[in-house]
């Protein structure tokens, strides 16, 4: 067993290790590029200026704080756990992406950066970062695997109409991974000019750090809005985890403290028994791919396995290197819901609160379902509720058999 | 001394540049990989680079990205690369240097200390990984010492003079300067370039600097030759193995006796230049 270190929050190290994972496992071509990125962001961190100006935009682009909602029906259906969700959906562009978006176009910005690019799963990264970009008159290209192209076709209509190029990807699966693979290629290319936006807690040092800043606003707020609700902490964290930037935005203001359970869910596909599934930390081992050290879906050798997941944002063989530190720790428990369960939720939270979640989101809610019914009325649970579901209806309503 | 260093000492004592050609292990199959590997020295290749096949190349361009593809397809495995060198060392030469070139996890996964350990044992002198820069190198290059593998770091255009120091304290073997931003066999670097980039890291290092992206004709491994103590081909010459499958990707009868013909072709190129 590792001990047990005083704080979980201090990581990551000036080499941007969490104890083995994390790190820059990048192509010397961007090394100096890195390196200048991180000083850059050193810089704006500690500049006031800076930080209001992405308060500014937070609250009056994006719509900030998020509710802290009570699902009170939600909560008497389940007969346990009183239910909170993070209502991250409600965000401008509809997911918690637009936290982390804001913060990294405005640094382009700062660097004097004139193109950014970005890779995306379910599209709602790519939607947030043309948002910016169209906000900002940065020309923008948005990396996307050709199957998800297909599977969430009204994010790539909102791409196109915020100005934004989007370049399938027709490589492997031609999911996540490989938008990924294509996004570094074509900065590699053009670094000196471009900026890359990363859509999770992923990628060399710092992308993980700062993602991670960028979305701590959403564990800040619910902690206040807790306090404010209940007066006290709550009990347990839930979040859905494809890179791991919604989840990690909630849980690493909490991370010390000790009474605060912290569940990650991650994606289980068609079962993890099948193979066919997206879960990094349950069914993988650690490797280094995109940059960094972490736990990865791969075969003996270390080739890359495709991951599986309904959820396109899910659908990734990797994890941020920090949740992958945070398991070896111990303080976060990790699970898994698979695909039929996801769905199955999807349905519950429709029907039950009229809120239709992002497939990734309901993920998280699967799990909510089985676990609260186990926990005393007075858990205070608090699931992210990270995105709204308008990009899934015509995938979910052809699934259902449903006229969409 | 060590095979690469034997082999640019001969170099300098040939007043030319040598010509590195980089192959995807085991493209387009097993056996016609190791027949392309077998010919490579007669061809004129001074030095081989060996891909060993990655499911994701994130800094390969298509050409190579295709054949890691193709060998993968083919069931190469890092246990089938380690034997077509070993294979090599009987059959063909104990002198002409063999790189690893490739991507950390598949030496991750082994281990450190194994991958070094059975490289070394099957007749491997260098490593070139590419997403592995001097910051994280820390884990391989003790192991990699021990067992007399040198790590050749890469070096870019935006490696400024302030980073070489620390890059080139890693290097052994040579040093590969990646001549432009981008991924394999996509842009070419102008000869001029070229000249002023070496000659800044020759003033930074007394290692060999070897030259590659974007070079695919005879005339551009002449340009090269003029300024570096090498230049690597690599794109051109796996593009060799794509146009020689059918439609159906079986091999054409003649896909051997084609790229090695290439190779030559590079090779003259490169010795058409007299040094000094
Ligand atoms: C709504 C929503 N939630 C979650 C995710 C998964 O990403 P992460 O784990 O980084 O939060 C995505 C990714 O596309 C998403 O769109």
């Amino acid at each position: 067993m590792p001990d047990t270190p005083n704080t979980y929050r201090r990581g990551p190290d000036e080499r941007g290790h969490f104890g083995i994972f994390g790190g820059r496992y990048v192509a010397e071509t961007l090394m100096p590029l890195i390196l200048d990125l991180e000083k850059a962001y050193n810089e704006a961190k500690a500049d006031p200026a800076f930080q209001n100006e992405l308060k500014y935009l937070a609250k009056h682009y994006a719509g900030r704080p998020s509710p802290l909602y009570h699902a009170s029906r939600l909560t008497k259906h389940l007969g346990g756990a009183k239910v909170y969700f993070k209502r991250e959906e409600l965000n401008h562009t509809g997911s918690h992406k637009i936290n982390n978006v804001l913060g990294q176009v405005l640094l382009a910005k700062r660097m004097g950066k004139t193109r950014v690019i970005a890779e995306t799963g379910a599209g709602q990264h790519g939607v947030a970062t043309a948002t910016a970009c169209a906000l900002f008159d940065i020309p923008c290209v948005v990396f996307m695997g050709a199957t998800d192209v297909d599977r969430q076709a009204p994010n790539v209509a909102r791409m196109h109409m915020l100005g934004a190029e989007v370049r399938p990807v027709k490589a492997g699966a031609a999911t996540l991974k490989d938008a990924m693979n294509e996004a570094l290629r074509d900065w590699v290319a053009t670094c000196e000019t471009t900026f890359y936006c990363i859509g999770t807690v992923a990628g060399p040092h710092p992308y993980p750090e700062m993602v991670r800043d960028f979305q701590c606003v959403i564990g800040d707020e619910t902690r206040a809005q807790m306090h404010e609700a209940e007066g006290r902490l709550p009990d347990t964290l839930v979040a859905c985890i494809g890179g791991g930037s919604n989840a990690m935005g909630l849980f690493h203001p909490f991370l010390d403290d000790p009474g605060v359970r912290i569940v990650g869910v991650e994606a289980a596909g068609h079962g993890l028994e099948t193979g066919q599934h997206a879960a990094s930390l349950t069914g993988g081992r650690p490797g280094v791919l995109h940059g960094n050290l972490t736990y990865l879906l791969q075969d003996d050798e270390g080739q890359i396995t495709e991951a599986h997941s309904i959820s396109a944002g899910l659908d990734y063989p990797g994890i941020g290197p920090e949740h992958s530190w945070l398991k070896e720790q111990g303080r976060v428990e990790y699970v898994s819901a698979t695909d039929d369960e996801a769905l199955a939720a999807f349905q519950v939270l429709c029907k039950l609160e009229g809120i239709i979640p992002a497939l990734e989101s309901a993920h998280a809610l699967a799990h909510v379902l089985k676990l609260a019914p186990t926990l005393p009325k007075d858990n205070l649970l608090v699931m992210n509720l990270s995105g709204r579901g308008d990009k899934d209806v015509p995938q979910v309503a052809a699934r259902l058999g449903m006229k969409a | 001394m060590s095979r690469i260093e034997k082999r640019f000492a001969q170099l300098k004592a040939d007043k030319r540049a040598g010509l590195v050609a980089y192959i995807s292990a085991g493209d387009p199959d097993a056996p016609l990989g190791y027949q392309i590997l077998k010919g490579l020295p007669a061809a004129g290749a001074d030095l081989i680079e060996l891909g060993m096949p990655f499911t994701d190349p994130m800094a390969d361009g298509p050409s190579v990205q295709l054949a890691g593809q193709r060998a993968l397809k083919a069931g190469i495995t890092v246990d089938a690369t380690f034997d077509m060198v070993r294979r090599f060392r009987k059959e063909v030469d104990n002198d002409t240097p063999i790189l690893l070139m490739g991507y950390y996890n598949l030496v991750y996964q082994r281990g450190a200390e194994r991958f070094c350990k059975e490289a070394a044992e099957a007749g491997v002198d260098g490593f070139i990984l590419v997403d592995l820069p001097p910051e994280e190198a820390g884990a391989l290059k003790p192991h990699a010492e021990a067992n007399g593998i040198d790590t050749v770091l890469l070096t870019a255009p935006t490696t400024d003079d302030k980073r070489l120091p620390a890059v080139l304290k890693y290097a052994a073997g040579f040093v590969y300067f990646v001549s432009v931003l981008g991924t394999t066999g996509t842009k070419s670097a102008t000869e001029e370039a070229v000249r002023t980039h070496v000659s800044r890291i020759k003033s930074h290092t007394k290692l060999p600097v070897a030259v590659g992206f974007g070079i695919k004709t005879p005339e551009q491994a002449a340009a090269v030759a003029r300024h570096a103590d090498a230049a690597v081909v690599g794109s051109a010459i796996v593009d060799q193995v794509k146009a020689a499958l059918d439609g159906n990707g079986k091999p054409k009868p003649d896909l051997v006796a084609g790229l090695l013909a290439f190779v030559k072709s590079l090779a003259e190129g490169v010795r058409s230049v007299k040094k000094a």
